[in-house]
């Protein structure tokens, strides 16, 4: 156990040394220049010996993980925003080829306007790639979070990309006590890669990333999208494993127990709010003080974004009459994207939620304890609209 | 000695042969590029693909951008390579290239070399970022183009390599248009002057020759870039069985000089004199896509600036050369 | 070194790799492309001089040079392109109609 103060950006950046990726390429990008400017330092004083390449480009960045990654290695990059944008076509292709690269997604608005502030539209707007997603609320979870997807996206079960989610500037840069453990206990814990089908080398010469014709096509998706459903397994063994290993070092850092969700006050509330990453601390706030005024209300929080904890969600919010789902981004034309997945997950339930988005934080706008507080006053009196923007 | 001129069989023992196995004018008899792919007939991106292969050996790792050799070598679940071979986008085979040479470091594997390689389209145009990276930051890649001057998998269509005067999809002649009005893009420079250390131009015409360049290449220690003009039967709009002829009269002509820069200083390797070249007419007349330079009237001044900017670019070329540049 | 077998996966009952790998086994071979051809290379072999330009010039590998040192031409994958028969110095290869 080693506990420091550190930012969050840092902390990653120590994870990332201990896990020891064959081959870092980083590419700069507000706010995530944190992290890849210490692991560079790292690499500069010989404390972290991964293949660093400075590359020209976000698509560069994801392309030398995904030539890494085919060779058999352990790949890792970092970026936000219009980093993840300009990714987006090899998005896809990392995880049709099944290439477990990992990074660390610091969520940052999307242009236009051009904006380097916290909201969750560029993750959230790639959930259909095919990578597992992770949102983290705190320091000590984006560190842990960073360890545990490596031992998640190499697993010969999953062999899927994953990324870590962490709120750019209002985590990012945020100095937090964390505790980062020792190289030892990672090293027992996440154990070297070992490919299962991608390897480049002429003793077997393999091809990787053939056309796949309309005959082809659809079966291979299938063996892709079934193993995504099927992480949610994976995900769960190693949150485990990783909570018996781990025990909690610094109070209300992390989950006790790490799992897809974490619920707050959850028992008998009558009105939940769900959201994801570190607004859910301001939001633990406020249901503190509105239960020390006697309303029956509670946190849900997401971990595990991408595959959807459907099970998770049903359970934890069974019984509740009211939801009011806080949202950092939003489909254009349909509304808060959370929102809608949540009502789906709680279609033909037993109890038939009223189930409301609140739009909140775009671009780095603070999500303020008043805004929750009206959140909630407008959840529990029915006013209001199905999609709020709380300005 | 001229490919295409006659020999006896007693002549041809004189090829030398890159180890003692059997070998064939020169080239080793081992094919990893395998029949049964779906090029057309008459493709000369598959004849380049022959020449690199061979040339490449085992001990490589082939990384490919979207474009018609990808296409027509990987109809999964079959596939033409027989060795290490990756494909992922369009624009960024030297971007992977980067990844598969970084890991290979990693892993301490100095002994195998990576080779990416691509289209014209993927070279020249939307895979220009990925390669400039590349060939900056320094690494130990050998990367050929098979330029067939134009996006040809996805319907012939103007790139930054297609020449002057040339009808394209996206670029034809017609009544307002003389087809491309830019010149080709001079990628063999550019990437000098990104830290190529050694960068030539060579043609499927002339295979020992370009058999020996892209084993110079792959030999480099560094960043090294090889242009292999192969011709395109549906693209510039000829019979099949002239793919070889097209190619050498382009090289004879001067329309595609063979040249190397080697640690930045200039050697022609043909043709060598400018006033020896043969009309570039000979060259273009063979061909569909500059059929409208000769008919239904002939544009003698677009004949005549091709024929110029032919000339003057060999005799830069050789200057170039004799000043030590 | 990897096991292939663990990369085999069937779905619906169609068999498949997982991420789509290959093994790059030239396994192309198994298309005979020579039914694409209208017309094909027929050497006088009287006349070669076993030069080799046919078989360093076919796009599709189609040329094996026998026992003898003479190129025969394999025709499960000539496309019948002609390439041969432009680039023989001795004008040995002709190129025939195939008859259907």
């Amino acid at each position: 156990m080693t506990k420091k103060v550190m930012e969050a950006s840092h902390a990653i950046a120590e994870a990332i040394k201990m896990i020891e990726p064959d081959v870092i390429a980083a590419y700069p990008i507000t706010p995530q220049t944190h992290i890849v400017e210490r692991l560079s330092d790292f690499v500069a004083d010989g404390e972290l010996k991964s293949q660093y390449i400075n590359v020209d480009s976000e698509f560069s960045a994801l392309s030398a993980c995904i030539g890494a990654s085919a060779t058999g290695c352990r790949a890792y990059s970092s970026t936000s925003s219009q980093g993840l944008a300009l990714m987006f076509e090899l998005l896809f292709i990392t995880s049709g080829m099944r290439l477990p690269v990992c990074m660390s997604e610091v969520n940052r608005a999307l242009s236009a306007p051009i904006n380097i502030w916290n909201d969750h539209q560029d993750a959230i707007s790639c959930r259909d790639s095919g990578w597992l997603q992770f949102y983290v609320e705190t320091g000590q979870e984006a560190f842990d979070l960073s360890l545990m997807q490596f031992k998640i996206s190499e697993d010969k079960d999953v062999l899927l990309p994953s990324m870590v989610c962490m709120d750019g500037f209002t985590l990012s840069h945020v100095y937090e006590p964390v505790d980062i453990t020792t190289k030892k206990l990672v090293e027992d814990f996440v154990p070297r890669y070992k490919p299962v089908h991608a390897v480049l080398d002429p003793e077997q010469p393999l091809t990787q990333g053939p056309i796949g014709f309309p005959s082809e096509y659809m079966e291979i998706r299938y063996a892709q999208c079934a193993a995504l459903n099927n992480s949610i397994k994976t995900i769960e063994k190693v949150f485990k494993g990783f909570s018996d290993k781990f025990p909690v070092q610094i109070k209300n850092s992390r989950p006790e127990r790490y799992y897809h969700v974490e619920e707050y006050q959850l028992h008998d509330a009558e009105i939940a709010f769900v959201a994801m990453g570190s607004m859910c601390g301001t939001i633990k706030d406020v249901v503190d003080r509105l239960r020390n005024r006697g309303e029956k209300v509670g946190l849900l929080k997401l971990i595990t974004y991408r595959p959807f904890p459907k099970d998770a969600i049903k359970k934890s919010l069974k019984g509740i009459k009211k939801i009011a789902v806080l949202e950092k981004a939003i489909s254009p034309g349909v509304g808060g994207v959370l929102c809608d997945e949540i009502a789906g997950v709680l279609y033909k339930t037993d109890t038939q939620p009223d189930i409301r988005s609140f739009i909140v934080g775009f671009g780095g706008r603070d999500v303020k304890l008043d805004h929750i507080e009206k959140i909630y006053e407008m959840t529990k009196n029915d006013k209001g609209s199905k999609e709020e923007w709380m300005f | 000695m001229d490919v295409l001129e006659p020999r006896t069989a007693s002549q041809s023992g004189s090829f030398k042969s890159r180890d003692l196995k059997m070998a064939i004018m020169g080239l080793p008899e081992e094919e990893y590029f395998a029949p049964g792919h779906r090029a057309c007939a008459g493709c000369g991106a598959a004849i380049a693909m022959r020449l690199l292969t061979k040339a490449a050996g085992k001990n490589v790792i082939l990384v490919e951008s979207t474009g018609c050799i990808e296409v027509v070598s990987t109809p999964y679940p079959e596939t033409a390579w027989r060795l290490p071979w990756i494909h992922g986008a369009f624009e960024n085979a030297a971007s992977i290239a980067s990844g598969v040479e970084s890991a290979l470091k990693a892993k301490g594997r100095k002994d195998i070399k990576v080779i990416g390689f691509g289209g014209d389209g993927g070279t020249y145009d939307i895979g220009i970022l990925g390669l400039s990276g590349a060939f900056e930051r320094g690494h130990n890649i050998a990367f050929v183009c098979y330029d067939n001057e134009a996006y040809m998998n996805t319907g012939i269509q103007r790139s930054g390599a297609t020449p002057f005067g040339a009808s394209t999809t996206t670029s034809p002649s017609g009544k307002a248009s003389i087809g491309k009005v830019q010149w080709k893009k001079d990628l063999v420079h550019m990437l000098v002057a990104n830290g190529a250390k050694y960068a030539a131009t060579a043609s499927i015409a002339f295979p020992q020759d370009a058999f020996k360049k892209i084993q110079t290449a792959i030999k480099t220690e560094g960043p090294s870039f090889v242009n292999l003009y192969s011709p395109c039967v549906p693209g510039w709009k000829y019979e099949p069985s002239k793919t070889v002829e097209v190619a050498k009269l382009g090289v004879l002509t001067g329309a595609m000089p063979l040249f190397e820069v080697i640690e930045g200083k200039h050697k022609v390797t043909m043709p060598r004199d400018p006033e020896k070249l043969k009309p570039v007419e000979e060259y273009l007349n063979m061909q569909g896509r500059f059929r409208h330079l000769f008919k239904p009237k002939r544009d003698d001044k677009a004949l005549e600036e091709i024929q110029k900017g032919v000339k003057d670019r060999l005799r830069l070329l050789l200057e170039y050369e004799s000043k030590g540049l | 070194m990897i096991d292939f077998e663990k990369v085999k996966q069937t779905v619906g009952g169609k068999k498949i790799t997982l991420g789509a790998v290959l093994k790059s086994d030239g396994s192309t071979v198994a298309t005979k492309t020579g039914g694409w051809r209208s017309l094909r290379p027929v050497t006088d072999f009287s006349k070669c001089v076993k030069c080799g330009n046919c078989w360093t010039f076919c796009p599709d590998a189609s040329y094996k040079k026998n026992e003898k040192g003479y190129f025969e031409v394999n025709l499960d994958y000539c496309k019948g392109c002609g390439i041969c028969s432009e680039v023989c110095p001795v004008k040995c290869i002709s190129m025939v109609r195939e008859e259907k």
